[in-house]
């Protein structure tokens, strides 16, 4: 199947200049090899990377990505096999390369970008010796010269002060920061290719986008040529010349950046487009169309298209053909389904029927919420200050920020795993605000339903998913005797569509999608006024988020009940609430209804994180970025003036650092916390616009 | 750092009394038993409780444990010494100075020219032992963790399992047949004197080596556990990637990081050695430590167990401050800051 082979690079549509191949993968296959079982993990997979060239692999997880990465690096561990296939780099074949040959391309001339910064820089290290390392290893050079390179390396990465830096150790630097070393760890000796694993999951958006701008920045001074890989198609879409889409181990669709995402062909590829909230639609004109089923283990691939049991195309006869290939389409498109020319891409579901709630009863009340934390010594952790906003009956309230902004704090006080410092929260009238879940009354705890972002937390691992469920139905007896109550779980596990069967199965035999399902299922056996909801989708892949989030709509708005909903994506806050409230170092920047939040006139930190959205459409007009400068300050030493102050972009002045700014009524259900004035602040620019005309 | 230290000297001061109430509490529950240990078995029932009153040894032993307190300080003289006692008892150091022990009914002479002798002793033995044990679980440990499962890790996981669960006095007897019956070129005892016709340096060999095949095992196991561990981080992955050799990996990368858990059970060791080797010592007939103990606790030498209580004490706080301290220098992550 050595279809790119047949095609010669550079034709007609890419019209790049014709540039060598710098990594060519061909028909590799990669299997695990356990005590007992042999694991494909790819069956088969090709794809090239040229010279200067950013090519984006995209899929979700298990999709075989990041093994491919470590294959070309020849680092599979014990268990990992290359089976077959062969990986050239530079025309050199790595695949049963001595590991000598392996050491000089390592670091050299393949370097690569891990997810998590903090794990993969040895804590008891100083950031200079391990940077140094690299020149030391590679360029022979001595340690003095070593050490100026690094620190030139740092200016280069943007990270202040050099010099100091170099004598730090991982676990003083933020972040942001860490993936900086990283970055500039990697690109020491001038690698002529790049690897990067999903080099952003787990940062702050806002540390997102500088870290992107920065890799976009050193590719082209250093013409590098990348491998990018990420379950994120926005950020591909944006950094990607090419993109090769994987799923279950197999590319499904490769192509130029532009024309694959305006016209996807596979229908994996498709839903996944449709199944990722835009900044552009809310719930009521959009509802997220999720792919069904779940991505098969490498023991479950049917035969022929791997994406059979999800697609609404199969069609048995042609599907089910083992000798399925990618298939070009025209210009560098290819695609693997043989049914391409058919698959029309369904257009999203427009929906209008969803009227606002209408009686706006109040539900939650929080009014001047605080929580510090004493730290011993002088320093007090501020997680929470005069935090202030109403919930109606029925309403989801998303409650926005990067880490450290004191959201998850707030969820604590409400469902009671933590007190309040001071302030209060009222639920249906009660302040509950310093009365703990172990001292709240019956009725109390049972009116507050949590949903974490790790189902595993509510699960009880030896016992099969029905018992959490059956075992609030009980504790706050709901159904009285014992076939009302099995009759309830049926309910239940309906209404969050799992089949009857699962009921019965331990939590390992779950997949994560289905665990979360069971979470919401519990939740709601209790029947509650309201829901605390906290990242609830953040560890799913986003084909299955997708199915969660509608779900969630769905019973949320069948029952009525109040929800608030936790999140850091900004795109999915914009799809799922009512009204929003952003913070920031636990304070309230802006609240409003998700409109008005969205839709400009806003404050410049909620500017700032629209502008981090990326997303996959290209014909979406490029947003202005905002650019924030460092990163969040410590929770411990909060600016004085306005906690937004060390890194805003719209800074007033001087002011800003030393008086907290005031609130801005922009309408009855809108504040704005800023120095700004609300005539200035309304001209604020909305960062995402109408559909513009391709890209810049 | 300097209230860090001061911290930890109260707690060691804290610690030392109550252990040394525990052990007084125990040996002493008994009254009247000084005076009999004192006298000798040969002494009448009338001399022991002439005796016991003089010493008043049937007060509350609250007070009589304060007032072994007030003599272990010098605030008071050591009531043994009191020549009205006609015991002829007598420290060349005076009856009364900080850091009296008081005096040893055993070995009828004060606890203060026994046991640092014994102590002296022992301590050379464990310094020996000591230091092949470190480098050798070191050794044995990072090579075996290496590459869990490997031909390596199990040939020397199985030397350490059966060397460690060989117990003292069988390898003792074992050593002792095999270099001092069967093939003579070491002695079989080792009091430390030349009289037996072996220099000193002689009589050390087989007693460490004991020591050393008991423990040293142990320690490797716990070494590779945690470099296992270690093998398996992802700073570990990104030190291969740079393109280093295996050699560097370990000793740049992974080797600090992985002393890091194992560190405390090595200082631990030094504890077991000083005060725990009494079999090694019984069967070499080792003039040390432990074998000190043993006597004065079979005998209810109760001054000579206060000191060797508080002694054994001391060092296992110190061995922990050690540890502390080693953890920070190890580890930047923990640094007082
Ligand atoms: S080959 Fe068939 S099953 Fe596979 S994606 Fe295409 S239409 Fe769907
Ligand atoms: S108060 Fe000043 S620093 Fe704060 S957000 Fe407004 S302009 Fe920026």
């Amino acid at each position: 199947m050595n279809l790119i082979v047949s095609n010669p690079q550079g034709s007609a549509m890419s019209g790049s200049s014709p540039s060598h191949t710098v990594l060519d993968v061909n028909d590799l296959r990669i299997e695990f090899h356990g005590k007992s079982e042999t694991v494909v993990a790819v069956p088969t997979l090709s794809f090239r990377v040229k010279a200067g060239e950013s090519y984006g692999l995209v899929g979700e997880s298990g999709c075989g990505k990041s093994t491919t990465a470590m294959a070309i690096m020849g680092y599979l561990g014990s268990t990992g096999v290359i089976a077959g296939g062969s990986i050239r780099f530079e025309g050199k074949e790595l695949v049963g390369a001595s590991a000598r040959e392996l050491r000089e391309i390592r670091g050299r001339q393949i370097a690569m970008v891990y997810q998590d910064p903090m794990s993969a820089l040895n804590p008891v290290k100083t950031i200079g010796s391990q940077l140094a390392e690299v020149p030391l290893l590679h360029l022979g050079v001595s340690r003095t010269e070593a050490m100026e390179m690094a620190a030139a390396m740092l200016e280069d990465v943007r990270l202040p002060d050099a010099g100091d830096m170099l004598k730090r150790y991982p676990h003083q630097l933020s972040g942001g920061q860490q993936q900086r070393v990283v970055i500039a760890m990697a690109l020491l000796a001038r690698p002529s290719l790049l690897l990067l694993d999903e080099p952003t999951t787990g940062l702050d958006v806002t540390v997102e986008a500088a870290v992107i701008d920065l890799i976009g920045e050193l590719r082209s001074r250093y013409s590098t040529s990348l491998l990018f890989i990420s379950h994120n198609l926005g950020l591909i879409a944006e950094t990607c010349d090419r993109v090769g889409i994987m799923y279950s181990g197999e590319m499904v669709e490769e192509g130029p950046t532009g024309d694959l995402f305006r016209r996807p062909r596979h229908p994996y590829t498709q839903g996944l487009i449709d199944c990722i909230p835009d900044i552009t639609h809310d719930k009521r004109s959009r509802s997220l169309a999720a792919i069904p089923g779940h991505i098969p283990l490498p023991q479950e691939r049917p035969i022929g298209c791997f994406f059979a049991p999800r697609c609404t195309g199969f069609t048995a006869g042609l599907c089910d053909r083992p000798d399925l290939e990618l298939e070009h389409i025209g210009g560098d498109h290819m695609v693997r389904c043989i049914r391409w020319r058919d698959m029309k891409r369904s257009q999203p579901a427009q929906l209008a029927q969803i009227g606002k709630a209408q009686v706006q009863t109040q539900a939650v009340a929080v009014s001047g919420l605080t929580k510090l934390y004493k730290l011993g010594g002088d320093r007090t952790l501020k997680a929470n200050e005069s935090v202030s906003f109403n919930a109606a009956k029925a309403e989801i309230v998303a409650l926005v920020g990067e880490s450290g902004c004191g959201k998850s704090t707030l969820a604590r006080i409400v469902t009671g795993l933590d007190r309040a410092t001071s302030g209060e929260v009222r639920i249906a009238g009660e302040n509950v605000a310093e009365i703990q879940a172990k001292d709240r009354p019956r009725d109390l705890l049972q009116s507050v339903q949590m949903i974490f972002q790790n189902p595993d937390s509510t699960l009880n691992p030896s016992h099969c998913a029905a018992f959490s469920i059956r075992r609030s139905i009980k504790k706050f007896g709901i159904r009285k005797g014992k076939a009302a109550i099995e009759e309830r779980v049926r309910e239940l596990l309906e209404m969050v569509r799992l089949s009857p069967a699962i009921a019965n199965r331990k939590p390992n035999q779950l997949s994560g999608g289905q665990k979360q399902r069971i979470a919401i299922a519990r939740a709601f056996a209790a029947d509650p006024a309201l829901i605390v909801a906290d990242e609830p989708v953040s560890a799913l892949d986003v084909s299955v988020q997708a199915a969660i989030v509608t779900l969630l709509l769905d019973i949320q708005r069948e029952k009525q009940s109040t929800m608030l909903f936790i999140s850091h994506d900004l795109a999915l806050v914009r799809h799922v609430a009512d009204k929003v409230v952003v913070m920031y170092l636990g304070k309230v920047m802006e609240q409003g209804t998700v409109e008005e939040v969205f839709d400009g006139g806003t404050h410049p930190y909620t500017e700032a994180l629209i502008s981090a959205i990326r997303s996959p459409n290209p014909d979406e007009k490029r947003r202005d970025r905002v650019h924030l400068t460092g990163d969040t300050p410590s929770p411990i030493n909060v600016p004085t003036g306005c906690r937004f102050a060390t890194r805003c972009h719209r800074k007033v002045g001087a002011v800003c650092d030393s008086v907290a700014p005031p609130l801005r009524k922009m309408s009855d259900t809108h504040e704005i916390a800023c120095h700004i004035d609300a005539t200035e602040l309304r001209t604020t620019p909305s960062r995402y616009g109408a559909l513009g005309q391709g890209r810049a | 750092m300097v209230k860090f230290l001061l911290n930890r000297l109260a707690m060691m001061l804290l610690t030392m009394l109550c252990a040394s109430f525990l052990v007084f509490a125990v040996c002493e529950y008994t009254p009247g038993s000084v005076a009999r240990k004192s006298l000798g078995p040969f002494a009448t029932q009338q001399q022991v409780d002439l005796l016991t009153a003089k010493l008043k040894a049937n007060d509350p032993l609250v007070v009589r444990y304060g007032r072994w307190l007030g003599v272990l300080v010098g605030a008071i003289p050591d009531p043994l010494q009191d020549p009205s006692t006609g015991l002829n008892f007598k420290d060349p150091r005076g009856a009364q100075y900080f850091g009296n022990f008081g005096y040893s009914t055993l070995n009828k002479l004060p606890v203060n020219d026994v046991i640092w002798n014994r102590l002296g002793n022992t301590a050379i033995l464990a310094g020996l032992a000591f230091l092949l044990i470190v480098p050798l679980s070191i050794i044995f440990g990072i090579l075996s963790g290496l590459k869990e499962g490997g031909a390596l890790d199990r040939t020397l996981s199985v030397i350490c399992i059966t060397f460690t669960s060989i117990p003292e006095f069988a390898s003792g007897v074992f050593l002792v047949t095999l270099f001092v019956i069967l093939w003579p070129i070491l002695p079989g005892t080792s009091p430390l004197t030349s009289d037996g016709g072996w220099a000193i340096p002689y009589q050390f060999v087989l007693p460490v080596a004991v020591l050393v095949i008991y423990d040293f095992g142990y320690v490797a196991r716990m070494i590779r556990v945690s470099m296992i561990a270690v093998m398996e981080r992802p700073y570990i992955r990104t030190a291969v990637l740079k393109g280093m050799s295996t050699r560097r990996v370990i000793l740049g990368h992974a080797l600090r990081n992985a002393m890091i858990a194992p560190f405390t059970v090595l200082l631990l060791q030094i504890n077991f050695l000083i005060s725990g080797v009494v079999v090694t010592e019984l069967v070499f007939a080792y003039p040390g430590f432990g074998r000190l103990i043993l006597e004065a606790s079979l005998f209810g030498d109760i001054s000579t167990l206060e000191a060797a209580t508080l002694i054994t004490v001391a060092i296992a706080v110190v061995t922990q401050l050690l540890g502390d301290l080693g953890y920070m220098l190890l580890d930047p992550r923990i640094r007082v800051r």
